[in-house]
């Protein structure tokens, strides 16, 4: 089963649970039609980790651990933001899961 | 996915059996795992053509195989000790999730081809024919069932209900009905080592990142070793400790504490996971080819003892069935039991005066613990019996000044499941979750409101992220959710402080 979302006209396949099916689908416009699914709007906060979320991905294919990503925010954003605290409230369904849903990676499985 | 929008149901101010409302959870079903996912297991990709037949010849598999499971099916009186004790049922009041009622629901379909009353007679001993509604209900239903056991401690027979659950599971796989999230993950541990999909590289460098995090904490160089051959533990943890949280605060616990003992000890990147889904779908084949993964791993790096971190199904596994599933292991060292837990070390250690303490360090906690069901129920811990209860309290109130039990009927073997444990941990399940977890949260809300506690702790990644998830339905904290190993971690004063080294510097064993 799989659904589909429409990006400028072009249609973009996903799977039951709004994850990309083709990873290399994705561009700004996904993100922000599947951040728009979850009524949230993407913000400059939001852009920073999702970038780093897909930089991480590109060399580790892999999405980064909670504390791999809170410390490079922390390093980049100062460390009051490095927390998981920050993240939440950028994603409130999990910066694991509901971030890598907007940065087209697919979503981490496990006892998570 | 976005956010779904679940009716939570009400907190009672004293244990209530709800009134039923049938057909309640009847939409509740977790996504069908695609063909490719069904495959890499050696299931079939799609319901067969003669899937009927195919689901009774897997019955009838499972009959001869598992002596346990004709027992369980033939012996249930309906006395209904059970009805009210499954969270699922106290949280959604939908009678097919009495217990009875959910085994029920394959019981009359052996009843129907199995039974010689059932065979000429179906109305009188309610036995039904095996239609396409009733393997759907099967679906819907026994995964609605955590295999908790709960429902198995009160009754009279002994009926372990799970085996019932997994027996289900077990046959709708075997049809093409396998459950997406298990299934999915369970190849994942094939491929990659870990339900995660975490590759060595990924692993390697969290684990650096640990090391870096703990050294900028305590100015002492704490190793997390991957892949080092001759180190005396093989630590097998759930991939959840690698990546989540507070889970990973537990993981760099476990670390301090190794470094403390002075004992040598490694993580396998081709080993790196402590669950066992196979379990939780009821295939031997499979449970078997995960735990030799970690039979594997221990004899490739030479290791003298096999240790499981914090996961409560994967500690289910490793003292029940790891010998049958993956030994002989004699090839470790005899001196110490296979495997070991890792409570058990610490709590060694602190009964030796080997570790240091500030308990300070926790007075901001008020702590209970959550006995997570299958290390409660199907395990032990130590030489004695009830050390799965006693022993990680005992750590708890070694390292915490302040510690409180929720109600004397919700722990122990009669602790309450979190909601979210035999491979019903995945969003797509959110409402059981939230509904299930009602009991557990009720127990706890009452200590929080009545001893101002602030600090759950559980031993158990499902557990963990179960909670995280839930507590804020309830009107709690996530962040009130912590590792065991994360309060030993802060309390637990350093003492060998060794420096950033160019070589490891592990060296002897403990005794």
């Amino acid at each position: 089963m799989s659904n589909t979302i429409d990006v400028n006209g072009k249609t973009v396949e996903t799977d039951e649970e709004g994850y990309l099916v083709d990873l290399s689908d994705w561009d700004k416009d996904v993100a922000k039609i599947l951040a728009d699914q979850d009524s949230l709007e993407l913000t400059e906060s939001h852009w920073e980790v999702i970038d780093f979320l897909r930089d991480y991905y590109e060399e580790y294919q892999i999405a980064p651990a909670v504390r791999v990503l809170t410390k490079a925010i922390g390093k980049k954003l100062g460390k009051e933001k490095g927390n998981s605290k920050y993240l939440y409230e950028l994603f409130p369904y999990g910066p694991g899961k509901q971030a890598c849903r907007f940065a087209g990676l697919p979503k981490p499985t496990g006892c998570i | 996915m976005a956010k779904v929008e679940i009716e939570v149901p009400e907190c009672p101010e004293y244990p209530i059996i709800p009134r039923l409302k049938e057909g309640m959870m009847a939409h509740s079903k977790p996504y069908i795992a695609v063909e490719k996912f069904q495959h890499e297991l050696g299931f079939p990709g799609e319901l067969p053509e003669n899937w009927q037949e195919a689901a009774l010849d897997k019955m009838q598999d499972l009959l001869g195989k598992y002596r346990s499971f004709q027992v369980y099916l033939d012996s249930c009186v309906k006395c209904g000790a059970c009805t009210d004790k499954c969270h699922y049922f106290l949280g959604t009041a939908d009678p097919k999730n009495m217990p009875v009622a959910r085994q029920d629901l394959l019981r009359k379909v052996y009843r129907r081809y199995f039974t010689l009353a059932g065979k000429y007679f179906p109305k009188l001993v309610g036995a039904v024919d095996l239609t396409k509604d009733v393997l759907d209900d099967w679906y819907s239903y026994y995964h609605q069932c955590s295999q908790c056991r709960r429902c198995s401690v009160f009754c009279p027979y002994g009926i372990d209900t799970a085996e019932i659950s997994m027996a289900a599971r077990e046959i709708l796989a075997s049809v093409g009905m396998g459950q997406k999230y298990c299934n999915e993950i369970i190849g994942k541990v094939f491929k990659i080592g870990n339900n995660l999909g975490l590759p060595e590289p990924a692993l390697k460098d969290t684990l650096e990142g640990l090391e870096e995090d703990i050294f900028d904490e305590t100015n002492v160089a704490v190793r997390l070793p991957l892949d080092e051959k001759g180190a005396d533990i093989l630590l097998i943890t759930p991939s959840a400790d690698f990546f989540a949280e507070p889970h990973v605060d537990g993981l760099m616990g476990y670390a301090k504490v190794f470094h403390e003992s002075g004992v040598s000890w490694t993580i396998s990147s081709y080993a790196s996971e402590g669950a066992n889904f196979g379990m939780f779908i009821g295939s031997y084949e499979n449970m078997r080819r995960v735990a030799m993964r970690i039979r594997k791993a221990a004899e490739d790096l030479g290791v003298k003892r096999i240790m499981f971190g914090e996961c409560g199904h994967a500690w289910r596994v490793g003292y029940s069935f790891l010998n049958t599933l993956a030994g002989p292991f004699d090839f470790l060292d005899p001196n110490y039991p296979v495997p070991q837990h890792i409570c058990e070390f610490t709590y060694d250690l602190i009964q030796k005066d080997k570790l240091v303490f500030d308990k300070s360090e926790n007075d901001e906690h008020v702590v209970t613990f959550h006995d997570s069901c299958n290390v409660a129920r199907a395990t032990r811990m130590g030489p004695k019996p009830g050390g799965q209860f006693t022993i990680p309290r005992a750590i708890l109130k070694t390292v915490c000044n302040n510690y409180v039990d929720m109600d004397a009927d919700t722990i122990h073997d009669a602790t309450f499941c979190c909601g979210g444990g035999g491979g019903l941990l995945t969003d797509d399940l959110m409402e059981i979750r939230v509904k299930g977890a009602m009991p557990r949260m009720t127990a706890l809300k009452k200590i929080v409101d009545e001893d101002k506690v602030t600090t759950l702790v559980a031993i158990c990644a499902i557990c963990k992220s179960q909670f995280i998830k839930t507590l804020p339905y309830y009107g709690m904290q996530m962040y009130m959710m912590h590792s065991l190993h994360q309060l030993v971690s802060s309390a637990l004063v350093m003492q060998r402080l060794t420096e950033p080294a160019d070589d490891s510097e592990s060296e002897s064993s403990d005794d």
